[in-house]
């Protein structure tokens, strides 16, 4: 093998080849255009939910295109693949700061994707707007949170529960930080609302000084076998006044309904509350194991409003005229990350308005000054630390994949800092 | 003692390092940042990262390559290394403007109120480099004693390694868990991120990402010249006896075990190292880095490179990782294809993967510079 040219020699050559090639830039900045970043996963396993995020961005971006623009500037989208790949998700955001310049990025949904970015957008000072529902406990001077904090799903969906007369709650999720800290929070918070702790189902995790450190049953990602917790769960709820407050992520939903379904449990017997399903995912969903039971977000696509109706019509139009590639046209549905991300856009639009300028610092200091958009799920207006205020809707869901939307809370504030402070 | 084949090499070896370590990171220091010749600090520790890589797949190829074991465990003693590191870097954050206590975040909200014993160590940076060597290394040698003592070979030590992978992955994934009677949490799903020193300088400094460039490919050198030591010596030479025949090695007297072992606990500790030059590079360690997935990975370098040669990991490993970063970019929906298509064409048309290229083309360069020159001696000829 070593006998023609030396690798090393090749190695060398290559490398300097590349590093020159590397310097020259992807596409030529022009007047007219502002570059903005969209960072998801678009293959992997987050793919399923994440494509649909980059699906809804695009269509932002051209209706505002079409209404002249940002500043006058269309909105150039760069769309890069994080693969579900965290260490590509660092890797996508620092080309997206540094080479491609964006003035603002739309993107992440797993947590760890935003904890590996985070670092590389305040290292950059770029901006980064985050739409999924997480579990706070964070607070990046470079990041908005458009998403749902603990506040604004998990708790009202609690106190909702508590006016129907539910008396105990058993907890279950997936083994990662934010099932893991939002059963944390909500165990504060229904002990704080008298519940006793021995009516909280699911197990709890005791450290040496008798601390609680960890609250509810957990699964890993994926798990497919839930025989046992759900006959847990059917001795739990015998009594009648019990619901399960779910934070199961992804397709283990599939076994876990389906073994409730099989052990005669209804949603009668016994509600169960989905932090993690929306309309999105009930397309890969069996939803007639779920009807019945309830969600809790800031958006429905059921919702009976003038300005959702528009929404739905103008989505539905531009998906059967996009040329974008990759995009589903047909059996598409809007859910509330989907819209997060759409006032996300505007939000970042109204800000630059009102800074005058594409530059971080300042659109920063904007959105902290309090903007609000009337969205599709009412309006949303942003706070001074970085989360949104934004109405909260709970919702049964129906056989067809929607939502009957039961009750509403106006106005929520985000709060990502509520461990500890139940007493 | 030579250690090169030829002297092309050895000059190459050195224009390497010379390229390497000191040209990129001069033109990123001193060369004006609008210039052509400037290279960005990104790029440098995207580079770093490729590198890195680089080196797992030579760790890999001294098992598949040279030894004929096809293990499926790299990615595990590349994430081990990667984690020991990152233990010390997730101890060197300081006090968390959140919670303000010194622990790593993910412990404050798991509700820990101190350091759990197992992690104090990790605050001294000997000991975590000699664990980033210990750890890989133990566990190939509890693993590799166990399944060579056993004679398990093949497709079967293959699918065990890559068990012992999924097992890991799975453990790792939980945010606490118990082994041997000790509670263990390494971060969960999250993993080990948003560090900030590394050996007391800020680890976003330009110098910071140079020196761990110029460390990685230090290593990524050494790593070299040691498989070429390696495969001059005897060792070397029983090594790809067991590749081509084991059981002959046997009869000739030889503990093929001990060799196999030692060839696996070594590729392990490189790998370990490699991982732990990754950690600062990128950023974040998680359990994803340990995935059948990402061993696979380590496979497919390899083999696109060139299995068995010195030089075709690298290649392999830089070739798919570039396209890798590029195609993300360029081809944000059709890039799996893209580089699926290009794994399926190496394989079946490249036996010797990338750097076998040039020997496949030169019988077909040859017959058409024949034919060339069998036209122009025709003219001369012909000429008046």
């Amino acid at each position: 093998m070593n006998n023609t040219m030396s690798p090393f020699k090749r190695l060398a050559a290559s490398l300097a080849l590349l590093a020159l090639a590397a310097n020259v830039s992807y596409a030529e900045e022009t007047d007219g255009t502002v570059k903005v970043g969209v960072l998801h996963s678009l293959s992997g396993t987050m793919a399923i939910s994440e494509t649909s995020l980059r699906d809804i961005l695009l269509f932002t971006f051209d209706e505002i295109n079409a209404n002249g623009g940002v500043l006058g500037k269309r909105i150039e989208p760069v769309v890069v693949d994080g693969a579900s790949d965290w260490p590509l998700f660092a890797e996508k955001a620092e080309q997206l700061l540094a080479k491609d310049k964006v003035a603002a990025t739309f993107g992440c949904w797993t947590s760890v994707s935003r904890k590996s970015v985070l670092p590389v957008y305040e290292k950059y000072n770029g901006l980064l707007f985050y739409p999924v529902q997480y579990e706070g406990e964070e607070l990046s001077p470079n990041i908005f949170y458009t998403a749902e904090a603990v506040g604004q799903q998990a708790i009202p969906a609690v106190d909702f529960l508590l006016e129907e007369g539910i008396k105990k709650f058993y907890l279950i999720g997936t083994d990662y930080v934010y099932p893991q800290t939002t059963n944390l929070v909500l165990l504060e918070y229904l002990l704080s609302k008298g519940i006793p702790i021995e009516n909280i189902g699911g197990g709890l995790r005791k450290d040496a000084k008798g601390e609680v450190i960890s609250a509810g049953k957990y699964t890993p990602f994926s798990h497919s076998d839930y025989q046992q917790i759900v006959s847990e769960i059917k001795d739990f709820a015998a009594s009648g006044d019990a619901a399960v407050l779910n934070t199961v992520n992804g397709d283990s939903n599939v076994s876990f309904f389906k073994e409730i379904a099989a052990s005669g449990l209804t949603a009668d017997d016994c509600p169960i509350v989905s932090y993690s399903l929306s309309e999105d995912e009930f397309r890969a969903l069996p939803t007639k194991d779920l009807v019945g039971h309830l969600g809790c977000w800031t958006y429905f696509m059921s919702l009976d409003t003038p300005a959702n109706k528009k929404f739905i019509k103008n989505w539905e139009k531009w998906l059967i005229k996009t040329k974008a590639s990759g995009v589903q046209k047909s059996d598409r549905v809007t859910c509330s990350p989907m819209v997060l991300s759409y006032n996300g856009v505007y939000l970042w639009k109204k800000a630059v308005e009102k800074a005058g300028t594409f530059e971080v610092e300042a659109v920063i200091k904007a959105l902290e000054s309090g903007i609000s958009f009337d969205g599709p799920g009412g309006t949303v207006t942003t706070q001074k630390n970085h989360h949104l205020t934004k109405n909260v809707f709970i919702g049964e869901i129906l056989e067809d994949g929607q939502f009957d939307i039961l009750e509403s809370f106006d106005d929520v504030y985000g709060e990502p800092f509520l461990k500890g402070t139940f007493k | 003692m030579n250690i090169f084949d030829t002297k092309k090499e050895l000059s190459g070896f050195v224009l390497a390092g010379f390229i390497l370590m000191g040209l990129l990171p001069l033109s990123n220091t001193i060369v004006p940042e609008d210039s052509i010749f400037h290279v960005a600090g990104y790029q440098l520790s995207l580079w770093g990262k490729y590198i890195t890589y680089a080196v797992l797949a030579m760790s890999l190829n001294l098992l598949w390559g040279y030894t004929g074991l096809l293990c499926l465990c790299q990615s595990l003693f590349f994430a081990l290394g990667g984690y020991a590191f990152g233990m010390y870097l997730m101890l060197q954050v300081g006090v968390d403007p959140v919670y303000n206590t010194a622990l790593p975040d993910f412990m404050d909200f798991l509700g820990y109120s101190e350091l759990p014993g197992y992690w104090k160590p990790f605050k001294n940076p000997v000991f975590t480099m000699l664990a980033v060597m210990a750890v890989p290394g133990l566990v190939a040698f509890v693993f590799g004693f166990l399944a060579f003592q056993s004679r398990i070979k093949g497709v079967y030590f293959s699918i065990l390694t890559q068990a012992l992978t999924y097992a890991v992955c799975l453990l790792f994934f939980q945010n606490k868990f118990t082994l041997l009677w000790v509670d263990f949490t390494f971060g969960g799903n999250n993993g080990f991120t948003d560090f900030k020193k590394i050996l007391g300088a800020n680890i976003n400094d330009a110098s910071t990402t140079r020196w761990l460039f110029i460390g990685s490919t230090a290593f990524m050198l050494i790593v070299y010249a040691l498989i070429s030591i390696m495969l001059k010596t005897k060792f070397g030479k029983v090594q790809q006896a067991i590749r081509d025949s084991e059981n002959r090695v046997r009869f000739s007297g030889y503990s093929t075990t001990t060799y196999k072992l030692f060839i696996f606990v070594l590729s392990g500790v490189i790998a370990g190292i490699a991982g732990a030059f990754y950690v600062p590079q990128v950023g974040i360690i998680n359990p994803g880095e340990m995935t059948a997935a990402k061993s696979l990975d380590v496979v497919v370098w390899v083999a696109l490179g060139g299995r068995g040669t010195k030089f075709g990991p690298i290649l392999g490993a830089i070739v798919v990782s570039m396209l890798k970063s590029y195609a993300t970019r360029a081809f944000p929906d059709s890039w799996l294809i893209i580089l699926g298509a290009i794994f399926i064409l190496v394989v079946l048309f490249m036996p010797n993967g990338l750097v076998g290229l040039p020997k496949q083309l030169a019988p077909w360069i040859n017959r058409i510079r024949g034919k060339e020159r069998r036209a122009n001696t025709r003219k001369t000829v012909t000429a008046p």
